[in-house]
Protein backbone atom coordinates (compact mmCIF):
# COMPACT_ATOMS: atom_id res chain seq x y z
CA UNK A 1 0.00 0.00 0.00
CA UNK A 2 2.63 2.47 1.22
CA UNK A 3 4.94 1.08 -1.78
CA UNK A 4 1.80 1.88 -4.04
CA UNK A 5 1.85 5.37 -3.03
CA UNK A 6 5.10 6.11 -3.20
CA UNK A 7 5.40 4.48 -6.92
CA UNK A 8 2.47 6.72 -7.47
CA UNK A 9 3.63 10.22 -6.82
CA UNK A 10 6.98 8.76 -8.15
CA UNK A 11 5.01 8.52 -11.41
CA UNK A 12 3.54 11.91 -11.11
CA UNK A 13 7.34 13.31 -10.57
CA UNK A 14 8.63 12.55 -13.48
CA UNK A 15 5.40 13.18 -15.27
CA UNK A 16 5.51 16.81 -14.07
CA UNK A 17 9.15 17.13 -15.53
CA UNK A 18 8.24 15.28 -18.74
CA UNK A 19 5.28 17.54 -19.35
CA UNK A 20 6.96 20.97 -18.12
CA UNK A 21 10.67 21.14 -18.37
CA UNK A 22 11.61 18.18 -20.75
CA UNK A 23 10.08 20.12 -23.75
CA UNK A 24 12.50 22.72 -22.80
CA UNK A 25 15.83 20.64 -23.12
CA UNK A 26 14.88 19.29 -26.18
CA UNK A 27 12.62 16.49 -25.85
CA UNK A 28 9.51 17.56 -27.46
CA UNK A 29 5.21 15.66 -26.55
CA UNK A 30 5.13 13.32 -29.37
CA UNK A 31 2.25 15.02 -30.92
CA UNK A 32 1.88 11.56 -33.29
CA UNK A 33 1.52 10.07 -30.38
CA UNK A 34 -0.36 11.69 -29.12
CA UNK A 35 -3.56 11.99 -31.96
CA UNK A 36 -3.14 7.67 -31.56
CA UNK A 37 -4.45 8.00 -28.31
CA UNK A 38 -6.91 10.65 -28.59
CA UNK A 39 -8.26 7.94 -31.04
CA UNK A 40 -8.25 5.07 -28.80
CA UNK A 41 -8.64 6.86 -25.73
CA UNK A 42 -11.40 9.20 -26.32
CA UNK A 43 -12.64 9.12 -29.56
CA UNK A 44 -13.48 5.39 -29.34
CA UNK A 45 -15.38 6.09 -25.60
CA UNK A 46 -17.95 8.17 -27.95
CA UNK A 47 -20.96 5.78 -28.50
CA UNK A 48 -20.47 4.61 -25.41
CA UNK A 49 -20.56 7.77 -23.24
CA UNK A 50 -23.46 8.94 -25.85
CA UNK A 51 -25.46 6.27 -24.71
CA UNK A 52 -24.83 6.40 -21.49
CA UNK A 53 -25.51 10.36 -21.19
CA UNK A 54 -28.79 9.82 -23.46
CA UNK A 55 -30.51 7.27 -20.70
CA UNK A 56 -29.49 9.51 -17.90
CA UNK A 57 -30.67 12.81 -19.54
CA UNK A 58 -34.19 10.37 -20.09
CA UNK A 59 -34.21 9.16 -16.70
CA UNK A 60 -33.40 12.01 -14.97
CA UNK A 61 -36.62 13.76 -16.63
CA UNK A 62 -39.47 11.15 -16.19
CA UNK A 63 -37.75 11.06 -12.39
CA UNK A 64 -38.14 14.63 -11.64
CA UNK A 65 -41.13 14.96 -13.73
CA UNK A 66 -43.11 12.62 -11.72
CA UNK A 67 -42.27 14.24 -8.29
CA UNK A 68 -42.29 17.89 -9.39
CA UNK A 69 -45.72 17.04 -11.58
CA UNK A 70 -47.18 16.33 -7.89
CA UNK A 71 -46.54 19.69 -7.04
CA UNK A 72 -47.51 20.69 -10.40
CA UNK A 73 -44.20 22.58 -11.35
CA UNK A 74 -42.96 20.38 -14.10
CA UNK A 75 -41.87 23.75 -15.71
CA UNK A 76 -38.91 22.68 -13.18
CA UNK A 77 -38.14 19.70 -14.83
CA UNK A 78 -35.66 21.31 -17.79
CA UNK A 79 -33.59 23.41 -14.75
CA UNK A 80 -33.16 20.16 -13.03
CA UNK A 81 -31.87 18.15 -15.89
CA UNK A 82 -29.37 20.76 -16.74
CA UNK A 83 -27.63 21.47 -13.67
CA UNK A 84 -27.30 18.12 -12.42
CA UNK A 85 -25.83 17.13 -15.97
CA UNK A 86 -23.71 19.77 -16.19
CA UNK A 87 -22.75 19.61 -12.37
CA UNK A 88 -22.38 16.35 -11.04
CA UNK A 89 -23.75 13.89 -13.35
CA UNK A 90 -22.24 14.23 -17.08
CA UNK A 91 -18.33 14.44 -15.67
CA UNK A 92 -19.07 11.41 -13.33
CA UNK A 93 -20.52 9.27 -15.75
CA UNK A 94 -17.94 9.99 -18.82
CA UNK A 95 -15.26 9.49 -15.90
CA UNK A 96 -16.89 6.06 -15.03
CA UNK A 97 -17.04 5.33 -18.66
CA UNK A 98 -13.56 6.27 -19.03
CA UNK A 99 -12.34 4.35 -16.61
CA UNK A 100 -14.08 1.00 -17.79
CA UNK A 101 -12.99 1.29 -21.35
CA UNK A 102 -9.78 3.51 -21.59
CA UNK A 103 -8.18 3.69 -18.21
CA UNK A 104 -8.39 0.15 -17.73
CA UNK A 105 -7.06 -1.25 -21.69
CA UNK A 106 -4.04 1.81 -20.57
CA UNK A 107 -3.54 -0.43 -17.30
CA UNK A 108 -3.10 -3.46 -19.20
CA UNK A 109 -1.33 -2.68 -22.31
CA UNK A 110 1.53 -1.10 -20.09
CA UNK A 111 1.16 -3.90 -17.63
CA UNK A 112 1.52 -6.37 -20.89
CA UNK A 113 4.73 -4.39 -22.24
CA UNK A 114 6.18 -4.54 -18.58
CA UNK A 115 6.04 -8.56 -18.20
CA UNK A 116 7.03 -8.75 -21.58
CA UNK A 117 10.18 -6.56 -21.03
CA UNK A 118 9.36 -4.03 -23.92
CA UNK A 119 9.54 -1.35 -21.12
CA UNK A 120 12.98 -2.76 -20.35
CA UNK A 121 13.76 -2.53 -23.95
CA UNK A 122 12.64 0.91 -24.60
CA UNK A 123 14.95 2.26 -21.65
CA UNK A 124 17.94 0.16 -22.86
CA UNK A 125 17.25 1.78 -26.69
CA UNK A 126 17.39 4.98 -24.87
CA UNK A 127 13.92 5.68 -25.28
CA UNK A 128 12.41 7.17 -22.11
CA UNK A 129 9.10 5.12 -21.76
CA UNK A 130 7.46 8.62 -19.78
CA UNK A 131 7.89 10.65 -23.39
CA UNK A 132 6.95 7.64 -25.06
CA UNK A 133 4.27 6.15 -23.70
CA UNK A 134 3.36 7.77 -20.69
CA UNK A 135 3.15 11.54 -21.58
CA UNK A 136 0.65 10.73 -25.04
CA UNK A 137 -1.42 8.74 -22.79
CA UNK A 138 -1.85 12.05 -20.40
CA UNK A 139 -2.40 14.17 -22.90
CA UNK A 140 -4.91 12.28 -24.44
CA UNK A 141 -6.72 11.56 -21.38
CA UNK A 142 -6.35 15.65 -20.08
CA UNK A 143 -7.91 16.56 -23.52
CA UNK A 144 -10.44 14.35 -24.38
CA UNK A 145 -12.13 14.00 -21.09
CA UNK A 146 -13.41 17.36 -20.90
CA UNK A 147 -14.53 17.67 -24.47
CA UNK A 148 -16.43 13.51 -23.92
CA UNK A 149 -17.90 15.31 -20.90
CA UNK A 150 -19.35 18.66 -23.28
CA UNK A 151 -20.65 15.88 -25.60
CA UNK A 152 -22.25 13.99 -22.79
CA UNK A 153 -24.18 16.82 -21.19
CA UNK A 154 -24.98 17.57 -24.80
CA UNK A 155 -27.00 14.09 -25.67
CA UNK A 156 -27.72 14.29 -21.89
CA UNK A 157 -29.79 17.20 -22.57
CA UNK A 158 -31.05 15.84 -25.50
CA UNK A 159 -32.83 13.01 -23.81
CA UNK A 160 -34.13 15.18 -21.13
CA UNK A 161 -35.18 17.47 -24.55
CA UNK A 162 -37.21 13.63 -25.39
CA UNK A 163 -38.92 13.38 -22.31
CA UNK A 164 -40.07 17.46 -21.85
CA UNK A 165 -40.99 17.78 -25.56
CA UNK A 166 -42.90 14.13 -26.00
CA UNK A 167 -44.03 13.95 -22.65
CA UNK A 168 -44.56 16.65 -20.92
CA UNK A 169 -45.17 19.00 -24.29
CA UNK A 170 -42.78 21.61 -23.76
CA UNK A 171 -41.66 23.37 -27.17
CA UNK A 172 -37.85 23.12 -27.59
CA UNK A 173 -37.65 27.00 -27.38
CA UNK A 174 -39.06 26.50 -23.80
CA UNK A 175 -37.27 23.49 -23.04
CA UNK A 176 -34.03 25.50 -23.57
CA UNK A 177 -34.65 28.63 -22.41
CA UNK A 178 -35.41 26.69 -19.18
CA UNK A 179 -32.72 24.43 -19.05
CA UNK A 180 -30.28 27.24 -19.32
CA UNK A 181 -32.04 29.44 -16.63
CA UNK A 182 -30.36 27.48 -13.96
CA UNK A 183 -27.45 27.26 -14.79
CA UNK A 184 -24.16 29.74 -14.67
CA UNK A 185 -21.54 29.58 -17.46
CA UNK A 186 -19.44 29.18 -14.77
CA UNK A 187 -21.36 25.54 -13.49
CA UNK A 188 -19.92 24.63 -16.96
CA UNK A 189 -16.11 25.60 -16.30
CA UNK A 190 -16.39 23.68 -13.27
CA UNK A 191 -17.86 20.47 -14.22
CA UNK A 192 -15.22 20.87 -17.05
CA UNK A 193 -12.74 21.19 -14.48
CA UNK A 194 -13.74 18.63 -12.84
CA UNK A 195 -13.25 16.51 -15.78
CA UNK A 196 -10.37 17.57 -16.07
CA UNK A 197 -9.23 16.29 -13.09
CA UNK A 198 -10.86 13.10 -12.97
CA UNK A 199 -8.78 12.67 -16.48
CA UNK A 200 -5.54 13.46 -14.60
CA UNK A 201 -6.50 10.75 -11.62
CA UNK A 202 -8.06 8.33 -14.26
CA UNK A 203 -4.33 8.65 -16.38
CA UNK A 204 -2.39 8.64 -13.62
CA UNK A 205 -3.83 5.74 -11.61
CA UNK A 206 -3.70 3.50 -14.96
CA UNK A 207 -0.56 4.66 -15.59
CA UNK A 208 0.93 4.05 -12.12
CA UNK A 209 -0.51 0.86 -11.60
CA UNK A 210 0.21 -0.53 -15.03
CA UNK A 211 4.05 -0.02 -15.08
CA UNK A 212 4.58 -1.73 -12.03
CA UNK A 213 2.21 -5.00 -12.64
CA UNK A 214 4.82 -8.11 -11.99
CA UNK A 215 3.76 -11.74 -12.04
CA UNK A 216 3.08 -12.19 -15.91
CA UNK A 217 -0.58 -12.39 -17.47
CA UNK A 218 -2.27 -12.86 -13.80
CA UNK A 219 -0.38 -10.12 -12.64
CA UNK A 220 -1.54 -7.80 -15.49
CA UNK A 221 -5.44 -9.26 -15.21
CA UNK A 222 -5.14 -8.43 -11.26
CA UNK A 223 -3.60 -5.06 -11.91
CA UNK A 224 -6.29 -4.28 -14.55
CA UNK A 225 -9.20 -4.58 -11.66
CA UNK A 226 -6.97 -2.68 -9.32
CA UNK A 227 -6.50 0.16 -11.83
CA UNK A 228 -10.51 0.46 -12.35
CA UNK A 229 -11.50 -0.01 -8.14
CA UNK A 230 -8.75 2.41 -6.95
CA UNK A 231 -9.87 4.83 -10.13
CA UNK A 232 -13.42 4.57 -9.53
CA UNK A 233 -12.94 5.35 -5.70
CA UNK A 234 -10.44 8.12 -6.02
CA UNK A 235 -12.93 9.39 -8.60
CA UNK A 236 -15.80 9.62 -6.74
CA UNK A 237 -14.18 10.91 -3.74
CA UNK A 238 -12.70 13.98 -5.85
CA UNK A 239 -15.98 14.56 -6.85
CA UNK A 240 -17.58 14.75 -3.29
CA UNK A 241 -14.25 16.73 -2.41
CA UNK A 242 -14.67 19.39 -5.61
CA UNK A 243 -18.50 19.34 -5.30
CA UNK A 244 -18.45 21.10 -1.83
CA UNK A 245 -15.47 22.90 -2.56
CA UNK A 246 -17.43 25.17 -5.77
CA UNK A 247 -21.05 24.18 -4.91
CA UNK A 248 -21.50 24.21 -1.46
CA UNK B 1 38.53 -15.35 -10.84
CA UNK B 2 38.85 -12.73 -13.00
CA UNK B 3 39.56 -13.73 -16.20
CA UNK B 4 43.58 -12.33 -16.93
CA UNK B 5 44.05 -9.15 -19.28
CA UNK B 6 44.91 -10.30 -23.02
CA UNK B 7 46.54 -7.00 -22.93
CA UNK B 8 47.07 -5.42 -19.43
CA UNK B 9 47.62 -2.30 -20.27
CA UNK B 10 44.18 -1.84 -22.06
CA UNK B 11 41.49 -0.07 -20.28
CA UNK B 12 38.59 -2.81 -19.83
CA UNK B 13 35.24 -2.36 -21.34
CA UNK B 14 33.59 -3.57 -18.61
CA UNK B 15 34.61 -4.12 -15.01
CA UNK B 16 32.23 -5.95 -12.66
CA UNK B 17 33.65 -5.89 -8.67
CA UNK B 18 31.79 -8.06 -5.81
CA UNK B 19 28.28 -7.68 -7.58
CA UNK B 20 25.55 -8.79 -4.93
CA UNK B 21 21.79 -9.20 -5.47
CA UNK B 22 19.45 -10.59 -3.39
CA UNK B 23 15.60 -11.31 -4.12
CA UNK B 24 14.19 -11.50 -1.26
CA UNK B 25 16.22 -13.98 0.82
CA UNK B 26 17.46 -15.76 -2.40
CA UNK B 27 21.49 -14.17 -3.62
CA UNK B 28 20.91 -14.69 -7.40
CA UNK B 29 24.33 -12.70 -7.86
CA UNK B 30 27.16 -13.42 -4.97
CA UNK B 31 30.26 -11.64 -5.32
CA UNK B 32 30.33 -11.62 -9.29
CA UNK B 33 33.76 -10.15 -10.63
CA UNK B 34 34.77 -10.00 -13.84
CA UNK B 35 36.21 -7.80 -17.28
CA UNK B 36 35.75 -7.74 -20.61
CA UNK B 37 38.01 -5.86 -22.86
CA UNK B 38 37.28 -4.55 -26.38
CA UNK B 39 37.06 -7.22 -29.45
CA UNK B 40 35.95 -10.00 -27.01
CA UNK B 41 32.95 -12.48 -27.40
CA UNK B 42 32.59 -12.93 -23.50
CA UNK B 43 30.04 -16.15 -22.76
CA UNK B 44 28.38 -15.79 -19.84
CA UNK B 45 27.51 -20.05 -19.27
CA UNK B 46 25.81 -21.40 -16.52
CA UNK B 47 22.02 -23.80 -15.99
CA UNK B 48 18.91 -22.67 -15.89
CA UNK B 49 17.75 -20.16 -13.13
CA UNK B 50 21.20 -19.44 -12.34
CA UNK B 51 20.80 -15.73 -12.51
CA UNK B 52 22.74 -14.83 -16.03
CA UNK B 53 19.77 -12.71 -17.29
CA UNK B 54 19.92 -11.08 -13.46
CA UNK B 55 23.61 -10.11 -14.32
CA UNK B 56 22.48 -8.88 -17.67
CA UNK B 57 20.11 -6.70 -16.56
CA UNK B 58 22.35 -5.21 -14.35
CA UNK B 59 25.08 -4.65 -17.29
CA UNK B 60 22.42 -2.90 -18.90
CA UNK B 61 21.81 -1.20 -16.01
CA UNK B 62 17.63 -1.59 -15.59
CA UNK B 63 18.30 -3.33 -12.35
CA UNK B 64 20.39 -1.88 -9.49
CA UNK B 65 22.50 -4.39 -7.82
CA UNK B 66 22.48 -4.61 -3.53
CA UNK B 67 26.16 -4.15 -3.26
CA UNK B 68 29.17 -3.96 -5.44
CA UNK B 69 30.35 -1.69 -9.21
CA UNK B 70 30.25 -1.88 -12.70
CA UNK B 71 32.27 0.26 -14.80
CA UNK B 72 30.59 0.06 -18.18
CA UNK B 73 33.46 2.25 -20.76
CA UNK B 74 34.73 3.20 -17.53
CA UNK B 75 31.82 5.00 -15.90
CA UNK B 76 30.39 3.49 -12.65
CA UNK B 77 26.59 2.96 -13.56
CA UNK B 78 25.24 1.40 -10.32
CA UNK B 79 25.12 5.05 -8.96
CA UNK B 80 24.61 7.02 -12.54
CA UNK B 81 22.07 9.87 -12.79
CA UNK B 82 19.36 8.57 -15.27
CA UNK B 83 20.23 11.40 -17.73
CA UNK B 84 23.47 9.97 -18.14
CA UNK B 85 22.85 6.83 -18.51
CA UNK B 86 20.45 7.37 -21.13
CA UNK B 87 23.32 8.38 -22.71
CA UNK B 88 25.75 5.68 -22.06
CA UNK B 89 22.61 3.48 -23.55
CA UNK B 90 23.41 5.09 -27.27
CA UNK B 91 26.18 3.27 -27.64
CA UNK B 92 25.20 -0.13 -26.60
CA UNK B 93 22.61 -2.72 -28.18
CA UNK B 94 20.35 -5.30 -26.02
CA UNK B 95 18.95 -8.52 -27.19
CA UNK B 96 16.23 -9.77 -24.75
CA UNK B 97 15.68 -13.41 -23.81
CA UNK B 98 12.09 -12.62 -25.10
CA UNK B 99 13.19 -10.75 -27.66
CA UNK B 100 10.79 -7.89 -26.46
CA UNK B 101 9.90 -6.23 -29.38
CA UNK B 102 7.13 -4.18 -29.39
CA UNK B 103 3.73 -5.59 -30.23
CA UNK B 104 2.20 -2.78 -31.27
CA UNK B 105 4.79 -2.04 -34.24
CA UNK B 106 5.66 -4.42 -37.25
CA UNK B 107 9.13 -6.18 -37.25
CA UNK B 108 10.41 -3.44 -39.33
CA UNK B 109 9.20 -0.56 -37.54
CA UNK B 110 10.99 -2.41 -34.45
CA UNK B 111 14.06 -2.50 -36.16
CA UNK B 112 13.65 1.26 -37.89
CA UNK B 113 12.99 2.36 -33.86
CA UNK B 114 15.95 3.03 -32.75
CA UNK B 115 17.34 5.06 -35.73
CA UNK B 116 14.44 6.90 -35.87
CA UNK B 117 14.93 8.25 -32.46
CA UNK B 118 18.17 8.42 -32.23
CA UNK B 119 19.57 9.20 -35.91
CA UNK B 120 18.70 12.30 -38.14
CA UNK B 121 18.17 9.91 -41.41
CA UNK B 122 15.65 10.42 -43.50
CA UNK B 123 13.09 7.79 -43.86
CA UNK B 124 14.10 5.89 -47.14
CA UNK B 125 17.44 5.60 -46.28
CA UNK B 126 15.83 3.98 -42.79
CA UNK B 127 14.36 1.61 -44.66
CA UNK B 128 17.21 0.29 -46.52
CA UNK B 129 19.19 -0.03 -43.45
CA UNK B 130 16.46 -2.10 -41.88
CA UNK B 131 15.95 -4.51 -45.29
CA UNK B 132 19.94 -4.55 -44.03
CA UNK B 133 19.74 -6.08 -40.77
CA UNK B 134 16.57 -7.80 -41.53
CA UNK B 135 18.52 -9.79 -44.69
CA UNK B 136 21.29 -10.34 -42.17
CA UNK B 137 19.44 -11.90 -39.88
CA UNK B 138 17.46 -14.17 -42.71
CA UNK B 139 13.81 -11.77 -41.98
CA UNK B 140 13.74 -10.82 -45.50
CA UNK B 141 10.10 -10.45 -46.72
CA UNK B 142 8.94 -10.74 -43.00
CA UNK B 143 9.09 -6.99 -41.93
CA UNK B 144 5.71 -6.11 -42.32
CA UNK B 145 4.61 -8.65 -40.01
CA UNK B 146 3.61 -8.03 -36.58
CA UNK B 147 5.46 -10.14 -33.69
CA UNK B 148 2.58 -12.03 -33.04
CA UNK B 149 2.76 -13.54 -36.33
CA UNK B 150 6.30 -14.65 -36.78
CA UNK B 151 7.94 -17.20 -34.81
CA UNK B 152 9.57 -17.68 -31.67
CA UNK B 153 13.08 -18.26 -33.85
CA UNK B 154 12.19 -15.23 -36.19
CA UNK B 155 11.16 -12.75 -32.64
CA UNK B 156 14.81 -13.62 -31.55
CA UNK B 157 16.12 -12.82 -34.53
CA UNK B 158 14.59 -9.64 -35.58
CA UNK B 159 14.70 -8.55 -31.95
CA UNK B 160 18.54 -8.83 -32.83
CA UNK B 161 18.61 -6.87 -35.85
CA UNK B 162 17.14 -4.58 -33.48
CA UNK B 163 20.11 -4.16 -31.00
CA UNK B 164 22.23 -4.09 -34.02
CA UNK B 165 20.40 -1.28 -35.88
CA UNK B 166 22.87 1.62 -34.91
CA UNK B 167 25.83 -0.72 -35.25
CA UNK B 168 26.70 -0.36 -31.06
CA UNK B 169 30.40 -0.73 -30.22
CA UNK B 170 28.76 -3.00 -27.47
CA UNK B 171 26.10 -5.62 -27.92
CA UNK B 172 24.37 -7.65 -24.65
CA UNK B 173 22.86 -10.63 -26.04
CA UNK B 174 20.52 -12.80 -23.80
CA UNK B 175 20.64 -16.36 -25.46
CA UNK B 176 20.57 -15.33 -29.36
CA UNK B 177 20.26 -19.05 -30.48
CA UNK B 178 17.65 -20.71 -28.00
CA UNK B 179 14.66 -21.73 -30.20
CA UNK B 180 16.98 -21.72 -33.70
CA UNK B 181 18.02 -24.48 -35.71
CA UNK B 182 21.51 -25.57 -36.52
CA UNK B 183 21.42 -23.48 -39.59
CA UNK B 184 20.00 -20.41 -38.17
CA UNK B 185 22.19 -20.75 -35.12
CA UNK B 186 25.13 -20.85 -37.29
CA UNK B 187 24.12 -17.73 -38.95
CA UNK B 188 23.64 -16.36 -36.00
CA UNK B 189 26.74 -16.67 -34.33
CA UNK B 190 28.48 -16.27 -37.42
CA UNK B 191 26.65 -12.22 -37.76
CA UNK B 192 28.03 -12.40 -33.84
CA UNK B 193 31.51 -13.29 -34.80
CA UNK B 194 31.32 -10.82 -37.77
CA UNK B 195 30.36 -8.41 -35.07
CA UNK B 196 33.88 -8.56 -33.21
CA UNK B 197 36.16 -9.47 -35.95
CA UNK B 198 35.14 -7.23 -38.50
CA UNK B 199 33.09 -4.35 -37.06
CA UNK B 200 35.52 -4.63 -34.00
CA UNK B 201 32.49 -4.28 -31.49
CA UNK B 202 32.62 -5.68 -28.23
CA UNK B 203 29.87 -8.58 -27.66
CA UNK B 204 28.20 -10.22 -24.14
CA UNK B 205 26.62 -13.30 -24.91
CA UNK B 206 24.71 -15.73 -22.50
CA UNK B 207 24.45 -19.15 -23.99
CA UNK B 208 23.46 -22.56 -23.30
CA UNK B 209 24.83 -23.99 -26.80
CA UNK B 210 27.97 -25.44 -26.21
CA UNK B 211 28.61 -25.19 -29.71
CA UNK B 212 28.22 -21.62 -29.86
CA UNK B 213 30.25 -21.01 -26.69
CA UNK B 214 33.26 -22.78 -28.34
CA UNK B 215 32.66 -21.54 -31.49
CA UNK B 216 32.77 -17.82 -31.13
CA UNK B 217 33.64 -17.04 -27.03
CA UNK B 218 36.95 -15.60 -26.84
CA UNK B 219 36.31 -15.66 -22.95
CA UNK B 220 34.03 -17.60 -20.65
CA UNK B 221 32.24 -17.60 -17.54
CA UNK B 222 30.23 -19.98 -15.56
CA UNK B 223 27.77 -19.08 -13.15
CA UNK B 224 27.33 -21.78 -10.61
CA UNK B 225 24.09 -23.46 -9.35
CA UNK B 226 22.61 -24.70 -5.85
CA UNK B 227 25.25 -24.08 -2.71
CA UNK B 228 27.46 -22.25 -5.50
CA UNK B 229 24.36 -19.87 -7.34
CA UNK B 230 25.59 -16.49 -8.11
CA UNK B 231 29.52 -17.07 -7.60
CA UNK B 232 31.35 -17.56 -10.61
CA UNK B 233 32.76 -21.17 -10.58
CA UNK B 234 35.17 -20.76 -13.69
CA UNK B 235 36.68 -18.46 -15.97
CA UNK B 236 39.17 -18.42 -18.71
CA UNK B 237 39.69 -18.59 -22.37
CA UNK B 238 38.04 -21.91 -24.32
CA UNK B 239 40.52 -23.99 -24.12
CA UNK B 240 41.08 -23.28 -19.98
CA UNK B 241 37.14 -24.29 -19.83
CA UNK B 242 37.06 -27.48 -21.71
CA UNK B 243 40.48 -28.72 -19.54
CA UNK B 244 38.45 -27.32 -16.45
CA UNK B 245 38.80 -29.70 -13.27
CA UNK B 246 35.85 -28.77 -11.73
CA UNK B 247 33.71 -31.74 -12.07
CA UNK B 248 30.38 -29.53 -12.50
CA UNK B 249 31.70 -27.37 -15.25
CA UNK B 250 33.01 -30.79 -17.08
CA UNK B 251 28.76 -32.31 -16.74
CA UNK B 252 27.65 -28.96 -18.05
CA UNK B 253 30.19 -28.68 -21.12
CA UNK B 254 29.29 -32.41 -22.07
CA UNK B 255 25.51 -32.26 -21.30
CA UNK B 256 25.91 -35.37 -19.19
CA UNK B 257 22.96 -35.98 -17.42
CA UNK B 258 24.66 -38.35 -14.63
CA UNK B 259 26.78 -37.27 -11.51
CA UNK B 260 28.13 -39.14 -8.78
CA UNK B 261 27.30 -37.11 -5.72
CA UNK B 262 28.84 -34.17 -4.60
CA UNK B 263 32.81 -33.77 -5.21
CA UNK B 264 35.54 -33.22 -2.97
CA UNK B 265 34.79 -29.33 -3.05
CA UNK B 266 31.29 -30.18 -1.66
CA UNK B 267 29.74 -29.03 -4.98
CA UNK B 268 26.19 -30.29 -5.78
CA UNK B 269 26.24 -32.02 -9.20
CA UNK B 270 24.15 -30.09 -11.27
CA UNK B 271 21.45 -32.34 -12.33
CA UNK B 272 20.82 -32.44 -8.76
CA UNK B 273 20.30 -29.30 -7.91
CA UNK B 274 18.89 -28.93 -10.95
CA UNK B 275 15.85 -31.80 -10.69
CA UNK B 276 15.75 -31.54 -6.69
CA UNK B 277 17.20 -35.16 -6.85
CA UNK B 278 18.25 -36.16 -3.53
CA UNK B 279 20.11 -38.73 -1.76
CA UNK B 280 16.96 -41.34 -1.90
CA UNK B 281 16.76 -40.77 -5.70
CA UNK B 282 13.45 -39.27 -5.29
CA UNK B 283 12.43 -35.49 -6.26
CA UNK B 284 12.03 -33.46 -3.38
CA UNK B 285 9.38 -31.29 -3.36
CA UNK B 286 11.01 -28.40 -2.08
CA UNK B 287 13.33 -27.86 -5.05
CA UNK B 288 10.40 -28.82 -7.62
CA UNK B 289 8.15 -26.29 -6.07
CA UNK B 290 11.42 -23.83 -5.84
CA UNK B 291 12.03 -23.93 -9.76
CA UNK B 292 8.54 -22.93 -10.49
CA UNK B 293 9.09 -19.93 -12.68
N1 LIG C 1 12.33 -10.02 -10.37
C1 LIG C 1 12.69 -11.12 -9.68
N2 LIG C 1 12.19 -11.33 -8.46
C2 LIG C 1 12.55 -12.43 -7.73
N3 LIG C 1 13.40 -13.36 -8.16
C3 LIG C 1 13.93 -13.20 -9.38
C4 LIG C 1 13.61 -12.08 -10.21
N4 LIG C 1 14.29 -12.19 -11.37
C5 LIG C 1 14.99 -13.33 -11.28
N5 LIG C 1 14.79 -13.94 -10.08
C6 LIG C 1 15.42 -15.18 -9.63
O1 LIG C 1 16.76 -15.10 -9.98
C7 LIG C 1 17.23 -16.35 -10.42
C8 LIG C 1 17.97 -16.16 -11.73
O2 LIG C 1 17.08 -15.78 -12.73
P1 LIG C 1 17.60 -15.49 -14.20
O3 LIG C 1 16.44 -15.09 -15.03
O4 LIG C 1 18.74 -14.56 -14.12
O5 LIG C 1 18.12 -16.92 -14.64
P2 LIG C 1 18.89 -17.35 -15.96
O6 LIG C 1 20.24 -17.78 -15.55
O7 LIG C 1 18.80 -16.29 -16.99
O8 LIG C 1 18.07 -18.62 -16.41
P3 LIG C 1 17.66 -19.11 -17.89
O9 LIG C 1 18.86 -19.75 -18.48
O10 LIG C 1 16.58 -20.10 -17.65
O11 LIG C 1 17.21 -17.91 -18.63
C9 LIG C 1 16.03 -17.27 -10.50
O12 LIG C 1 16.09 -18.17 -9.44
C10 LIG C 1 14.86 -16.37 -10.36
O13 LIG C 1 13.87 -17.00 -9.61
MG1 LIG D 1 17.84 -16.06 -18.74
Amino acid sequence: MIEAFRQYFALCGSLLYWLFAAPFRGKPWRIGHTFAQIVRIGVHAVPMSALTALTIGVVLAMQSAAQLAKLGATVYVPGLVSSSLIRELAPLVTAVIVIGRSGSSVTAELGTMKVSEEIEALEVMAIPPMSYLIIPRFLAMVIMMPLLTVFSIYVGLTGGWLIGHYSLNMSTAYFVSHALQYVELSDVGIGLLKSGIFGVLIVTIACSIGLNVSGGAEGVGLATTRSVVVSLLSVFIANAVLTALFFF
Amino acid sequence: MTPNAPDSAAEPLIEVNSLVRHFGKQKVLDGVSFKVYAGDTFIIMGGSGCGKSTLLRHLIGTEKPTSGSIKIFGQEITTMRAEALQKLRGRYGMLFQSGALLQSLTVAENVALPLVEHTQLDAGLIDTVVKMKLEQVGLTGHGHKKPSEISGGMKKRAALARALALDPPLVFSDEPTAGLDPIMTAVVDELTQRLTQKIGATVVVVTHDMNSVFRIGTRIIMLGTGPNQGKIIAAGTPEEIKAHPNPAVQQFINGDPEGDGTDDSGELLYRETLLGINDTGKYSRSAIQSSKP
